[in-house]
């Protein structure tokens, strides 16, 4: 708690002994008002200056404004302990409400607090801290153990596992060694690193995250503008029944039924009405539902840029997806070794060492699942035959390694193969020896990423690509999906999800998930774009309305999850809290909810709200 | 020109109002309040003195919430 509601606190506490003790003297008259005015004004002063000062500043219909009328009126009325009481308890809900939330932002912001405060840079042989911001790219930087990474760059000493759970939800680390790319926002858990950046401060991951973070709540939801509506018509409306209340049906008993007016009784029943109809438990727990969704899926990994984009989220009935980088991994590995007729870590050694003097992405490829550096003095003579592929000496064989045109340029018979991919067809000696297949690779959860959407209600699932119709098709029939286009340029992507834009319901809606540069135009005609955050481009980052930080497609069913979830607190509350409210102002101008009544259909519904709002931070089990 | 400052405000429909009053300030093209990060990004209009137009966007803020502040 901080020093203004421990103030708040004892201040309810010394109200509700003085009440107490008052209830207990055996006083009345003027003597008992003026006593009772001790815990009113201990309690409420600060109440009746903000409605004062809101009438002043013609902002008169707030809940101040409603608290001080109905609790000065009760006490006029010589209803003494029910008009402190009033007081004492919307006090109670305020500090309740305010202590929730700012546990709740506290617990936020402890997650979301990624920014480095500064770099090492090491002059002279002693390290020194500098601003962040002054570090030019090209830098080295020194990261010790436990500190944070500020700025991207490329490791060039030491070896260490990374902390990345800040920036991706993921919480097993990652290991990394010179040579590899990290992202800032990152802790380093174990060794000493010394990184070149490659990116100014301002540019780097962890900055371009806490600007999206920041700017995340000026989007507002259609139900947040509801409420903000809502109010500014609701407490003028009731302010005028409550007045009403109080005069129009003492008239009419005096002057059509000939009965006694009964000022007071009459009265009481507008004031309680006024408690009763405080639009608090809206006003408070509708913003704090977004609040608490969007900090419970940054949590998971999951930026959403504004509770708006969580609104139409939870609508969606149709994904659809780009293929690499999104439901693929973007990089191509062996996935096959087929026909050999050498033992296969054999032909994988002939294949690397044939092709080490190349930089082709299928080169890279071979090294990497060859997993050794390869020996070259074992390999001389090399001769690429561009368009076809190399043949070389390694152990003085002589092995090619290519497409099929090679294999039938030296005479080789190749046999063709049933998986999709690139083939590498290796010769040893002038025979066929057998193909290793290079293809792309489906990411670990994709599959069931999209059987999760399934399960989550979308009904409708289509992936888009600029890829060979083969490769498409396997793709989509290895993920379950039944829609595919291929060999698709940014522009018809675009086109096909206008398509689809018109074809779906009105009241649903339409997320697009991809990753490229190409696919931005798509990330912002869609209804809600979602991109890949930690190999994705800028560009997708900046288009996307959703941005997933691991890169793991079964965060989208979990997003869409998430909003769901949220959506429904909200609505929760809309209906919960309205619905409280109608009940017990329709028993108030009956005469039938008394004072106290009135105390809980206020405070209490606040509480359950806030309560319940607080519910959408935990996405752990979604 | 953009300018980021931290601000003090209990909850979350307080934020939204100081959003509208600091929306409505001369001077102010478009304002955010992030109650997440208890902050609040002002974009100036042209040749806008923030200085000034903060001052004017507090007194704004007080109006409509008593209970807040704005660390300029």
């Amino acid at each position: 708690m901080n020093k203004k509601q421990k103030n708040v606190l004892i201040r309810i506490i010394v109200a509700a002994i003085l009440i107490a003790l008052l209830k207990l003297l055996p006083i009345d008259g003027w003597v008992e008002f003026g006593l009772f005015l001790v815990p009113y004004f201990v309690i409420g002063h600060d109440i009746l200056k903000k409605a004062w000062k809101g009438i002043r500043n013609r902002q008169a219909f707030d809940e101040n404004f409603l608290m001080a009328v109905a609790t000065i009126g009760a006490i006029l009325l010589g209803e003494y302990v029910e008009g402190v009481a009033v007081m004492l308890f919307y006090q109670i809900g305020e500090l309740f409400q305010s202590y929730a939330v700012g546990k709740s932002r506290r617990n936020i912001s402890e997650l979301m607090d990624i920014r480095p405060d500064y770099a090492n840079i090491e002059r002279n042989g002693t390290l020194e801290q500098v601003d962040p911001d002054e570090v030019e790219p090209g830098t080295i930087i020194v990261v010790q153990p436990g500190e944070k990474i500020p700025i991207d760059g490329i490791v060039t000493e030491g070896s260490t596992t990374l902390n990345t759970s800040a920036l991706t939800g993921e919480s097993l680390p990652r290991e990394v060694t010179v040579g590899d790319e990290v992202i800032s926002g990152c802790i380093n858990q174990s060794g000493l690193l010394k990184i070149r950046t490659t990116r100014e401060f301002g540019e780097s991951t962890v900055s371009q995250i806490l600007d999206l973070v920041e700017n995340a709540s000026s989007k507002k939801s259609r139900s947040e503008n509801f409420i903000t509506k809502f109010a500014r018509y609701y407490t003028p409306a009731v302010c005028y029944s409550a007045l009403a209340l109080a005069i129009v049906p003492p008239l009419i008993r005096v002057l059509f039924l000939g009965s006694s007016p009964e000022w007071s009784d009459w009265i009481l029943r507008a004031l309680t009405f006024l408690v009763i109809s405080c639009p608090c438990a809206l006003v408070v727990s509708i913003p704090l539902s977004f609040f608490a969704g969007i900090g419970g899926a940054s949590n998971a990994g999951i930026l959403v840029k504004g509770s708006n984009y969580l609104e139409t989220l939870s609508q969606t009935k149709c994904v659809v997806f780009d293929k690499t980088g999104t439901m693929t991994q973007g990089v191509f590995e062996v996935t096959g070794i087929h026909h050999n007729t050498i033992p296969e870590e054999k032909l994988l050694e002939y294949a690397a060492l044939a092709e080490c003097h190349s930089s082709h992405p299928i080169s890279k490829s071979l090294q990497k699942a060859y997993g050794k550096i390869p020996d070259q003095s074992r390999v001389s003579k090399v001769e690429e035959i561009s368009g076809h592929g190399v043949i070389a000496r390694v152990d003085d064989i002589s092995v090619a390694a290519g497409n099929a045109k090679l294999m039938r340029r030296i005479g080789a018979d190749c046999s063709d193969c049933h998986t999709v991919g690139t083939l590498v067809h290796i010769a040893v000696d002038g025979a066929y020896a057998g193909h290793i297949v290079i293809s792309d690779v489906i990411k670990p959860h994709a599959k069931e990423a999209i059987q999760a959407l399934r399960s989550a209600g979308v009904s409708r699932t289509v992936m888009l690509t600029g890829d060979a119709e083969r490769v498409a098709r396997q793709t989509a029939k290895e993920l379950g999906i039944r829609e595919v286009y291929s060999e698709l340029l940014p522009a018809d992507k675009v086109r096909i999800v206008e398509r689809l834009l018109n074809e779906k319901k009105a009241k649903d809606t339409l997320a697009f998930v991809g990753d490229g540069i190409n696919d931005a135009p798509v990330l912002s005609r869609a209804d809600i774009g979602i991109a890949m955050g930690a190999m994705g481009s800028d560009a997708a980052i900046e288009a996307a309305d959703v941005v997933l930080m691991d890169d793991d497609p079964l965060k989208i069913s979990m997003a869409i999850r998430i909003s769901r979830k949220c959506l429904r607190i909200v609505y929760e509350n809309i209906y919960f809290a309205i619905g409280i409210k109608l009940i017990c102002l329709f028993l108030g101008a009956f005469g039938i909810a008394n004072m106290w009544f009135a105390i809980f259909a206020d405070v209490g519904v606040m509480v359950l709200a806030v309560l319940n709002a607080i519910r959408a931070l935990n996405v752990k089990k979604l | 020109m953009k300018k980021t400052y931290k601000i003090d405000v209990d909850c979350a429909n307080c934020a939204n109002k100081m959003e509208e009053a600091a929306k409505h300030t001369t001077g102010v093209k478009d304002a955010a309040v992030n109650f997440m990060t208890l902050k609040m990004i002002v974009e100036f209009e042209e040749g806008a003195a923030p200085k000034d137009v903060m001052l004017e966007v507090l007194k704004n803020c007080k109006k409509v919430e008593d209970d807040c502040e704005i660390f300029l």
